[in-house]
């Protein structure tokens, strides 16, 4: 009897480590977030307000949509270093094409989409590092959104302002918009059963192959939905910030490559968490504002969001490895 | 249930390379039967079921599935239509995903409003009836699970059915990280899938699992099928007789060595002890990944530093076998490629004497005969056998008393192996030890000692005069 109820028992602890081990590395973000909106909060009481939290989530929407991107690249296990550029092309198409010919605008966003996949055919056929492709690609974005937009200027489509100012009753708009974006990639990429094929490629490709799955199918389909995002992405910023330049979004490949993995995505493997990673976005978002309330100078914000990242993911290691 | 042949192997041919792996294999697979496949190191048993799942082009010969004649165009996608499954040796589960998830990815039609139930509840009643008690959730990600766990639920996930019928499951050692009573289970669900119709091929080493399981057996030998009996016809010694060949090849009379007085140069402890003396050749037998390479690699770190349970007096080089990951430095010419280990010998204060460089190069050039018009070419200009030469001179060239070698000969030519098997013996000559793990019989037989492994452990210690190929047969399994 006792023989019998010994390793049932270790069985139980076991599991109860599992639990909490999977359950502190999915809180993890969002205790972060928590954590650095309670510090803005005790600092500037003021900020606690639908208006304050419009105002500092302003930019929230587009560094979650190009989070969502890489998030996409990330799960086969690429890295897209482009999404800032690209990001920065779909905004100046907005504020040119879109708004003076709305049909080769479609066309022109449609066909930055398609080359996406392309790209993800590139990189998969040629055997190429995703990181040197995709490196390169960022200045032929930046480029063409240069040729296209010389100087800073255009204008958004009224409706895509009015998308973007729209003001929902009890919530604020960014936070909102958050939230859908998060159900419906979770939805798409962690509940349906394509999703599941989707990731099994990130985890172990030579047995999806042998199973009979097409990885070029993958690898596009990944490369098309993270173009796809890339264009939300510029359409938001855009409706945000009523005019495009050039160089609006550079800072958006490292923004949402920290924001991935801030919200518990590697680098390999496949494991990634759209929910995660949407909080991620979110906190970099705050980042700023916390450390302006800290009147934290100019010159060290962007050393100081570094620190954040890295003690973040110390923390991380730190969790998983005592689980372990 | 009646059994009828359902696939048709004749004639099949598989090469990798200069290596021969499958030399025309004729079979004939029955549905209800299960059918035992033994063989020792690279018999080709892995490559033939590649073939048969559909992972592996064969380079010629005819495979027939009921009748039809299969041509190039046989894949994994079609094995699954005709129903023949595979459980590779290496798992082959996402880690990342569910083990619900991965059923998934097994079942193109598993999809549409509440997949995750029905896979879950499909691997779920398999693990049950396979595995009682096995307790793995299928919403848990592979990652978590052990490697046993992870065993279970990939010989599970090939039982499943969902729109295609099951007719064919190919089992690679399927038991090698499951304990006793788990593997007994499986035995005991293999044989009531059996009586139910369906054909499971069974590899395995352990032997006493095929004879009592097996209907039939089939016996590899270098690439070929050399006897096909019923399993009722063999006992343990007959299986291993039968693998080993009748023919033993007695060692060629070799000078002794009077290797006994010498001094001890490694001691370690792997069930029971392992020492091995300088002028020493000393074999690393059984079957392979029994714990030979990680022998190898304590020796190697103990030589850098104090490890326990491993002393290690004198200096150490490692010639690895897996050239391509281990050993080349793709970029490198083939100079550079051998020097590497003796950079300290060739120094000339702070910088690297290019004269000391090539002296090195060009004396081992002419001792192993490296055959290369300029030692300034890539060393990926050289053929195989010549990049492994590289890396031997590499080893030879540095100062190392021992030598470590990781099955270094896989995949080349005889003729390099005899010049190579001359120059190991020289050196030995000259008082330096090698620890030469090999998975190719006739090697052990150039060693003045042999240790066979088993499970991580030595299972026998065999001198030069009790060395034959019954014996480390024997003791591998």
């Amino acid at each position: 009897m006792t023989a019998n109820a010994l390793p049932s028992r270790n069985a139980l602890f076991s599991r109860n480590a599992l639990l909490s081990r999977n359950a502190l590395r999915a809180a993890l973000p969002a205790v972060t977030l928590l954590l650095l909106l309670g510090t803005i909060f005790w600092i500037q009481p003021r900020a606690m307000t639908p208006f304050g939290i419009n105002l500092m989530l302003n930019l929230a929407v587009p560094i979650v949509l190009a989070t969502m991107a890489q998030l996409f690249v990330m799960t086969v296990n690429d890295l897209d270093l482009s999404i800032g550029g690209f990001v920065g092309l779909s905004a100046c198409i907005g504020a040119t094409w879109l708004n003076q010919t709305p049909l080769l605008g479609v066309a022109a966003l449609a066909a930055c989409i398609l080359a996406y996949a392309g790209l993800g055919a590139l990189i998969h056929l040629r055997r190429l590092p995703s990181i040197v492709v995709t490196l390169g690609m960022s200045f032929v974005w930046l480029g063409l959104a240069v040729i296209l937009l010389p100087t800073p200027g255009g204008a958004a489509p009224g409706w895509l302002k009015s998308l973007m100012a729209f003001k929902p009753p009890y919530l604020p708009f960014p936070i909102l918009a958050s939230i859908v974006i998060a159900l419906l990639v979770h939805v798409g990429l962690m509940r349906t059963s394509y999703g599941a094929i989707l990731r099994g490629f990130g985890g172990n490709p030579q047995a999806m192959r042998r199973s009979g799955w097409s990885s070029l199918r993958a690898t596009m389909t990944m490369y098309a939905l993270a173009g796809l995002f890339g264009v939300l992405s510029g359409l938001a910023l855009l409706g945000i910030s009523t005019s495009a330049d050039a160089n609006i979004a550079l800072r958006y490949t490292l923004l949402s490559i920290a924001g991935a993995i801030l919200g518990g995505c590697e680098f390999t493997g496949g494991r990634v968490s759209p929910v995660g990673a949407v909080l991620g976005a979110l906190t970099l978002a705050l980042a700023g504002s916390a450390l302006t309330f800290l009147r934290i100078s100019p010159d060290w914000q962007v050393g100081a969001q570094g620190a954040i990242l890295i003690a973040v993911l110390a923390l991380r290691a730190f969790v998983v490895r005592k689980e372990d | 249930m009646t059994s009828r042949t359902v696939i048709t192997l004749s004639g099949v041919a598989k090469s990798f390379g200069a290596v021969k792996a499958l030399t025309g294999v004729d079979l004939a697979l029955q549905s209800g039967e299960c059918l035992g496949l033994v063989g020792h190191n690279g018999a080709g048993k892995s490559t033939l079921m590649n073939v048969l799942a559909g992972t592996l082009a064969p380079d010629g010969g005819r495979l027939m599935i009921d009748g039809t004649l299969l041509d190039r165009s046989y894949s994994v996608f079609r094995a699954h239509a005709l129903g023949v499954r595979c459980v590779f040796q290496e798992l082959s589960l996402c880690g990342n995903l569910t083990v619900a998830e991965n059923t998934r990815v097994f079942h193109p039609h598993l999809r549409g409003f509440g997949w995750k139930k029905r896979s879950a509840a499909l691997i779920g009643a398999m693990l049950d009836d396979i595995f009682p008690g096995h307790g793995i959730a299928p919403g848990t990600p592979v990652s978590e699970l052990s490697i046993a766990q992870r065993q279970m639920v990939e010989i599970a996930r090939a039982f499943t059915v969902t729109d295609t019928p099951l007719r064919f499951v190919i089992l690679d050692e399927p038991t090698s990280s499951l304990d006793a009573s788990r593997a007994g289970q499986l035995l005991s669900f293999v044989r009531r899938q059996v009586a139910a119709g369906i054909g499971v091929i069974l590899i395995s080493h352990m032997l006493h699992e095929i004879l009592e399981t097996a209907d039939r057996v089939v016996i590899m030998r270098d690439g070929r099928v050399v006897a096909v009996d019923a399993a009722s016809a063999y006992d343990r010694e007959g299986l291993v007789v039968a693998m080993g060949g009748l023919a033993h090849h007695q060692a060629q009379a070799r000078e002794a060595r009077a290797a006994n007085g010498a001094e001890i140069r490694v001691r370690a402890e792997r069930g029971s002890a392992f020492t091995a003396r300088a002028g020493e050749i000393v074999g690393l037998g059984g079957l392979a990944a029994h714990g030979q390479t990680d022998l190898l690699l304590s020796v190697f770190r103990a030589a850098q530093r104090r490890t326990a349970g491993v002393s290690v007096s004198g200096t150490v080089a490692m010639v690895a076998g897996d050239r391509q990951r281990d050993g080349v430095f793709p970029l490198w010419s083939i100079k550079q490629n051998i020097g590497v280990r003796s950079l300290k010998a060739a120094r000339r204060g702070l910088l690297i004497d290019p004269d000391r460089e090539n002296r090195l190069a060009e004396e081992w050039r002419t001792r192993i005969g490296i055959r290369a018009p300029d030692l300034d070419l890539g060393i990926l200009s050289l053929s195989g056998g010549n990049q492994q030469k590289a890396l031997f001179a590499r080893a030879l060239g540095s100062d190392a008393q021992i030598i470590l070698m990781d099955d270094p000969m896989r995949g080349v030519d005889v003729q390099t192996k005899r010049e190579v098997y001359r120059l190991i013996r020289d050196e030995a000559d000259r008082g330096r030890t090698f620890l030469w793990y090999t998975t190719e019989m006739e090697e052990l037989y150039e060693c003045d000692r042999v240790y066979v492994f088993r499970n991580g452990a030595i299972s026998a210690d065999l001198g030069q005069g009790q060395l034959t190929e019954e014996r480390i047969l024997q003791a591998s399994f």
